[in-house]
């Protein structure tokens, strides 16, 4: 295996195939780690991370953090509120203070498109996107990735349909790089008006209705309906938006086969997915957010200079 | 003054379509003769300029200064410095200042202030709202006494459709043009550039083509309505190109201007997020710039019009949400257009200087624009064959937000006459 990620983890466009299947594959001996009574390697002794949220983030914050510590890595979390961030320093100087204070890592949370990017042109530690903007949400789709894997044995030809807001959506994004350079079959359903300018010139699939999707899909990767959407007028309500776009229980049932879900959280429920369906035999929800760990390892490991061939022993401490 | 005799150089003035080789003769701040046997006064200074261009000097019909208000990213004599290095002998301020243009004592400062540098001409345009506010006319008939040649409330469009209506009106009296920044706010709010593929790939908001589109279509329909001169501020998509050849075929008084870097950079200048490809309206796709660029060469669009728009280096120095719009443009506006357009095929060279100098001033009838004997001296030299890379940290203008840094470039403004005196000399 001669792939390696460089220095930053921004978005999957960046990446190749290869690159791609190196981190999942690194991925997998890593899952084990969070299966022991005592949930720790030596991997990153000694590393310093900083994890930069300047937007909320409960899920992908903690997953971060264990991943972090579970490497044996230092780790301090800021976030906006309450630092300099929120006293109007800019992103630049944020940039410049860490490097003076010689960290190793910036996991990046930001609300402006491009930021994890320009954070990693401005400094020589190592960056991770941990969701800019609408840009890209690399960790979660490779998490996605793995899921998909994990539950169905390969990624290559399985048709998976993202559904839902997919303008505002960097988890879209991320997931439709990732997935069509795997080789999946990728579409997206939802109203037009949360449907980008040019979508199916990345190469995949537009249906207008839920039913459509449904009949086609091996896997629905629904995504959460920002409650704000409504005020900003591109639905009208989300009671229609269940009627029209909900995937229920009974909409499922008419597939040809049962389809595996998909959700990046935080789900609203009952808005565009419902209990029955989230809770079901074929969601593999909560095994996303295990699988989010042991990615967001792999990614650490990977970026600090970790030998892919090595992971196994590095869960062992023999490589540190 | 000494006499002055540019000897030997491919004079171009559009204004009487005269284009050979010949001298020219400046004595007393005036052009006193153009031909071979101009003579050489005793004391002149002789410039040989064999190989190069002597034309009119050009004039740009929107730049941004920042005085007063924001006096660290440009002053009226700097931007007027920069102006003279970029072969301009008049430009025209736009009045989003701080405070606002809109009022005579205002555009006299501006006037003042240009006269105090004594470099290219300032000539102000007047803001065609009370604080830009789009609510109260300003006193149009007040600021065109104390200079202003044209209204404007650029930066921001004229969104309210009465208000448009009745400036379109109201200027008549004095025979000025309200010059629009076309732009539908509600379409455009919270867009920070094309919308198009390439911000669905980047995850920004992009602002339609149909933002810019409505309002040319508003503005040439409310010109026709009230007879009034509607000028159509940095035209950047093809559906604006068919609106205004359909408008002007109908004898609507409209007039177009586009600046060098929409026609020559297309939305993908923003990938890797570049700040320095953030302006409004935002560069378009290859299609716009194609029907910008045969526009130009028919006359649908007049002029060319740099939008000189400086931003301190550390506002750009962000992320592409949080960065102003806008570029520098004096100094790179000849070298992008002639190398564009000049070599890329679409004008002659004696259209590209009608259109940044003699149907630029006609557009606000401003004076310049032409050589014959008589006419005041202002006056620029260019190079066509001078190949230069563009440098900002050689800039005269205060800031360096460009996105042509580290171009390559064919042609530049060699020396620069306002009425007869040297401003500019780039021997120097």
């Amino acid at each position: 295996m001669s792939a390696t990620l460089g220095k930053d983890l921004v978005g999957l466009e960046a990446l190749s195939p290869e690159q791609i299947r190196l981190i999942l594959d690194t991925a997998e001996p890593f899952k084990e780690v969070s299966e022991r009574p005592i949930k720790k390697v030596p991997a990153l002794r000694g590393k310093t991370i900083v994890n930069l949220f300047f937007e909320a983030s409960t899920r992908t914050r903690i997953s971060f953090e264990f991943a972090e510590k579970r490497l044996s890595a230092d780790t301090v979390n800021v976030a906006a509120s309450g630092s300099s961030v929120s006293k109007g320093e800019t992103l630049v100087d944020t940039a410049k203070n860490l490097e003076a204070m010689r960290i190793d890592m910036v996991v990046i949370r930001h609300g402006a498109s491009g930021a994890a990017q320009f954070l990693g042109d401005r400094i020589r530690s190592n960056v991770i996107n941990a969701g800019d903007g609408k840009h890209e949400h690399p960790t979660q789709a490779l998490l996605d990735l793995l899921t998909i894997r994990d539950k169905l044995g390969k990624i290559a030809g399985v048709r998976v349909c993202l559904v839902g807001d997919i303008l505002h959506s960097r988890v879209a994004r991320s997931n439709i790089w990732g997935l069509t350079k795997l080789g999946a079959q990728v579409a997206v359903c939802g109203p037009h008006t949360l449907m980008p300018r040019g979508i199916a010139e990345l190469g995949v699939t537009v249906f207008r209705r839920i039913e459509e999707a449904i009949e086609w899909a091996d896997v629905l990767n629904v995504l959460r309906l920002q409650l704000e959407r409504m005020e900003g007028g591109f639905i009208p309500s989300l009671r229609e938006y269940f009627r029209v776009f909900g995937v229920t229980h009974e909409r499922l049932e008419r597939a040809r086969h049962p389809l595996v879900i998909m959700h990046p959280g935080p789900m609203n429920r009952g808005v565009e997915i419902e209990s029955r369906v989230a809770d079901g035999p074929h969601s593999v929800i909560l095994d996303q957010v295990t699988n989010g760990v042991a990615v967001r390892m792999a990614v650490l490991y990977l970026l600090a200079g970790g030998k892919p061939e090595l992971a196994d022993a590095a869960k062992r401490g023999a490589a540190d | 003054m000494r006499p002055l005799v540019l000897a030997g150089g491919r004079v171009i003035d559009p204004s009487r379509n005269f284009d050979q080789t010949a001298d020219v003769l400046i004595e007393d701040g005036k052009i006193a003769g153009v031909g071979s046997a101009v003579g050489r006064p005793d004391g002149a200074d002789v410039r040989d300029v064999a190989g190069q261009v002597v034309a009119p000097g050009l004039v740009d019909i929107h730049v941004h200064l920042r005085e007063p208000g924001n006096e660290d990213e440009e002053t009226v004599a700097t931007g007027a410095r920069a102006a003279a290095a970029g072969g301009f002998t008049a430009i025209c301020a736009m009045p989003n200042t701080d405070p606002v243009t809109d009022n005579q004592a205002a555009v006299g400062f501006i006037v003042r202030q240009s006269v105090r540098a004594g470099l290219a001409r300032v000539y102000p345009i007047g803001a065609v709202s009370v604080g830009q506010k789009g609510a109260q006319l300003a006193e149009f008939g007040e600021m065109v006494g104390a200079g202003a040649v044209a209204v404007s409330d650029d930066g921001r469009p004229v969104v309210s459709g009465h208000l448009m209506r009745t400036a379109l009106e109201y200027a008549r009296t004095f025979e000025i043009a309200v010059a629009d920044h076309c732009e539908e706010p509600t379409l455009a709010a919270g867009g920070v550039m094309h919308e198009g593929l390439v911000s669905t790939r980047l995850g920004l908001k992009g602002i339609p083509s149909a933002a810019e589109e409505i309002m040319v279509a508003r503005d040439v329909l409310l010109a026709e309505l009230t007879g009034g001169r509607v000028h159509l501020c940095h035209i950047s998509t093809r559906g604006s190109v068919e609106l205004i050849r359909r408008a002007k075929e109908r004898g609507v008084r409209v007039t177009a201007e586009v600046t060098p870097h929409h026609v020559a950079l297309t939305d993908h200048a923003c990938e890797n997020y570049d700040t320095h490809a953030k302006m409004n309206p935002p560069l378009r796709e290859a299609a716009d710039v194609a029907a910008l660029r045969q526009a130009l060469k028919e006359g649908v669009i007049d002029c060319i019009a740099s939008d000189h728009a400086p931003h301190a280096y550390d506002e750009k120095e962000a992320a592409f949400d949080d960065a102003p719009f806008g570029i520098v443009g004096l100094e790179t506006a000849f070298g992008v257009a002639h190398t564009e357009l000049v070599l890329g095929g679409v004008l002659t060279l004696p259209e590209l200087v009608a259109r940044m100098s003699t149907i630029a001033a006609r557009v606000y009838g401003l004076p310049g624009g032409a050589l014959q004997p008589g006419a005041v001296a202002d006056v620029c030299v260019l190079d066509p064959a001078r190949h230069w890379t563009v440098d900002p940290a050689r800039f005269f203008t205060k800031c360096r937000n460009t996105p042509f840094a580290g171009r390559e470039l064919m042609g530049r403004p060699t020396l620069t006459l306002v009425a007869g005196k040297i401003v500019h000399d780039g021997a120097v």
